[in-house]
């Protein structure tokens, strides 16, 4: 009798605690949609071990805030809606505390509104300034915003005293953004852009689009603002076969090791803006990011015995922030976590320093980007 | 100016042998059986993935050429065998939708296996193009364009000197003739396979160079080369030929004097056109209904 009370007690109050009890004593919730396969499966496939790799440390160290970190992960196959649907299963029936992922802008997008109306902190791994610009309140993302790139490669135009620049774009999201970015920009640093052409990022051959260009007088340099994938190699060795010796920039998307290995001699003197871990063994010993670059490398090569990826980094340094956001705030209460996050100061990722504000929902400065060109067969930093 | 118009000829002639490589595979099967191997993409793709695949672990590329040649007409003959004899005297759509299935297997099957990464192969004959008349050819064009044309060659001194040839042209025209008169049609179907199954390979090979390759190439490769197919007429083989030529040098024109924006939208619209005033293609034979 007693005992069948106190069972029904314990039961009542079971049932009354266990929402809450499972809320601050079960594991935290990452939820993250990423592009697994598919045209950019190469890009979110690193993501993923990344992701898998960190939070396996992480719960080998004791987790976060003495809970462990559970990860979902769901594969959109490079489509936009298919990062609709999972987002929605991800906050209704997984019910993760911080969204992670969108590997590619459309599929971040995608995200973004359920983000905010779920009152979600969502930071995404999307290239497109668009994610966080206009400031969405629950968004936030990790790599450089293509308008960033976009200025860098201008800078580094005008400081070479180049102002009559011929464009070729890719017809993706990200080509397009680019270019508009660029645009805008341009007249910024006194840079004339005085030809225009596109290409598409499945294209065989760019020739007819480079003779295009060739013939326009007075060029002193080429923006490709091409995507990851073999239409960056695409671009180079069209402008290798028609002898074109102007300069050649191009985006941080570009900076991967498939360029050098698709383009070969073609792809010698490219220059393109790009985080500094990825020219890790040419920074500096005192630079802050050659540490957690070197830790980044070292720890994927011996959990999957192959190089990492750049694009891995960007999931990288999401979920760093995640982790320390919900470390300041203390719990996973979503307002705090959020508002931890808007408060990141001075944190050093692979991407470079992050230092959030309401305004700026990146953290990334013009600093953050080096420029490296391609000599021998590799990625130095450009002089 | 006539540099420029050069330029993009050479470039069209390049783009449209690939295309021409992947009709003619189509127009091998499309004889033999009258299914529409919508599979013929992934073969060339597969010839690609593998060459590069074998050459990048060090293999020489004759070797891997071999490989990648071999590889593949195993998976057409496996294809015949496993996927399309099973369902035969299955309606022609049903067939269609197999070959469709089998793109997805063997899409899958490298996607797995070689990975999901780009991959490109060594130009044949060095990377330094050819300057003709102040435009530039890649010496790899060349290969694509002289083995085009000896395929093209070897194809038509099959079927019109060759015993199995013109039993493959036989079945095509009547299975139930050409079995009555003592053709082993289910072997021209399993040869019919195994050949388009090297002419993919061989047209991935000699592209790679040029496109890079990668587990999902096989899809606009496959499209590009129905839409020749199509264009020069079903089953026709200087059809063949000519629709993939024409397709790449409409592209080429339209991206170097239009837009590049609308180049596939342009060659789209013009097959569109040529289908409205003749319906079998450039080169398609009469079909003339028996009642």
């Amino acid at each position: 009798m007693i005992h069948r009370t106190f069972g029904a007690l314990l039961a009542v109050a079971g049932l009354a605690l266990a929402p809450l009890a499972h809320a601050q004593t079960g594991p935290i919730k990452l939820g993250a949609v990423l592009s697994l396969t598919g045209p950019v499966g190469f890009i979110g496939d690193p993501q993923q071990k990344v992701l898998e790799l960190q939070v396996k440390r992480l719960n080998e160290q004791g987790g976060v805030l003495g809970r462990p970190v559970e990860l979902v992960v769901y594969d959109d196959q490079s489509d936009p809606s298919n990062a609709n649907t999972f987002t929605k299963r991800l906050i209704d029936s997984d019910k993760v505390d911080v969204l992670l992922g969108g590997t590619i802008t459309p599929s971040a997008m995608a995200m973004v509104p359920h983000a905010e109306r779920s009152a979600l902190p969502y930071i995404s791994f999307g290239g497109g300034a668009s994610i966080v610009e206009p400031v969405k309140k629950w968004v936030f993302k990790t790599p450089p915003t293509d308008r960033l790139v976009a200025e860098r490669i201008l800078q580094d135009l005008k400081d070479h005293g180049y102002t009559r620049v011929a464009l070729l774009a890719e017809t993706s999201g990200f080509g397009q953004s680019g270019r508009k970015e660029l645009a805008a920009s341009a007249s910024k640093y006194g840079i004339t852009i005085a030809t225009e052409e596109t290409y598409g990022a499945k294209d065989t051959d760019v020739t007819p689009q480079l003779t295009k260009i060739r013939g326009v007088a007075g060029i002193q340099a080429l923006v490709v603002f091409c995507g990851a994938g073999p239409s960056p190699a695409m671009a180079a060795r069209g402008i290798a076969q028609l002898g074109i010796k102007l300069p050649v920039y191009m985006p941080h998307a570009a900076v991967n090791q498939e360029l050098i290995k698709l383009a070969g001699a073609a792809a010698e003197g490219i220059r393109m803006p790009t985080a500094a871990f990825v020219v890790i063994d040419a920074l500096a010993e005192d630079d802050p990011s050659k540490k957690a670059g070197q830790e980044y490398y070292a720890s994927y090569k011996a959990a999957y015995g192959a190089d990492a990826s750049p694009f891995g980094a960007n999931a990288a340094d999401a979920l760093m922030i995640a982790v320390d956001s919900l470390k300041r705030a203390g719990s996973t209460d979503k307002a705090k976590v959020r508002g931890a996050i808007e408060k990141t100061d001075g944190l050093v990722g692979l991407n470079g320093t992050f230092t959030m504000s309401a305004e700026d929902h990146n953290g990334l400065d013009l600093n953050d980007l080096r420029m490296v060109e391609v000599r021998e067969g590799r990625f130095v930093l450009a002089k | 100016m006539a540099a420029e118009l050069l330029q993009f000829l050479f470039s069209g002639l390049t783009v449209g042998a690939m295309y021409a490589l992947a009709a003619l595979g189509y127009a091998l099967i499309y004889n033999a059986s009258h299914i529409v191997n919508f599979a013929q993409g992934e073969f060339i793709m597969l010839g690609a993935m593998v060459a590069a695949a074998l050459s990048a672990s060090g293999v020489d590329l004759p070797m891997a050429v071999f490989g990648a040649v071999f590889v593949t007409i195993v998976a057409g003959v496996a294809m015949q065998r496993l996927a399309i004899r099973p369902a035969s005297g299955a309606p022609l759509i049903t067939l269609l939708i197999i070959t469709l299935g089998v793109a997805l297997v063997i899409r899958g099957a490298v996607q797995v296996l070689l990975g999901k990464g780009n991959r490109g192969l060594p130009a044949f004959s060095g990377d330094q193009p050819l300057q003709i008349l102040g435009a530039t050819l890649s010496t790899q064009s060349l290969w694509v364009l002289a083995v085009t044309v000896l395929v093209v060659l070897a194809l038509a001194w099959y079927f019109s000197r060759t015993l199995p040839g013109k039993a493959m042209l036989a079945t095509s025209h009547n299975r139930l003739a050409a079995d009555l008169v003592g053709v082993n049609t289910e072997r021209v179907m399993l040869i019919s396979f195994a050949l388009s199954g090297a002419l993919g390979a061989i047209g991935g090979v000699l592209t790679a160079p040029i496109t890079f390759t990668s587990y999902d190439a096989g899809i606009v490769l496959g499209l590009k080369g129905f839409a020749a197919a199509a264009l020069g007429g079903l089953g026709s083989g200087p059809g063949a030929i000519v629709g993939g030529l024409s397709l790449g040098i409409m592209e080429a024109l339209t991206a170097g004097y239009l837009s590049s924006a609308y180049k596939d939208a342009v060659a789209y619209v013009l097959i569109l056109l040529v289908f409205m005033y003749m319906p079998r293609g450039l080169f398609g034979t009469k079909m003339a209904d028996r009642v």
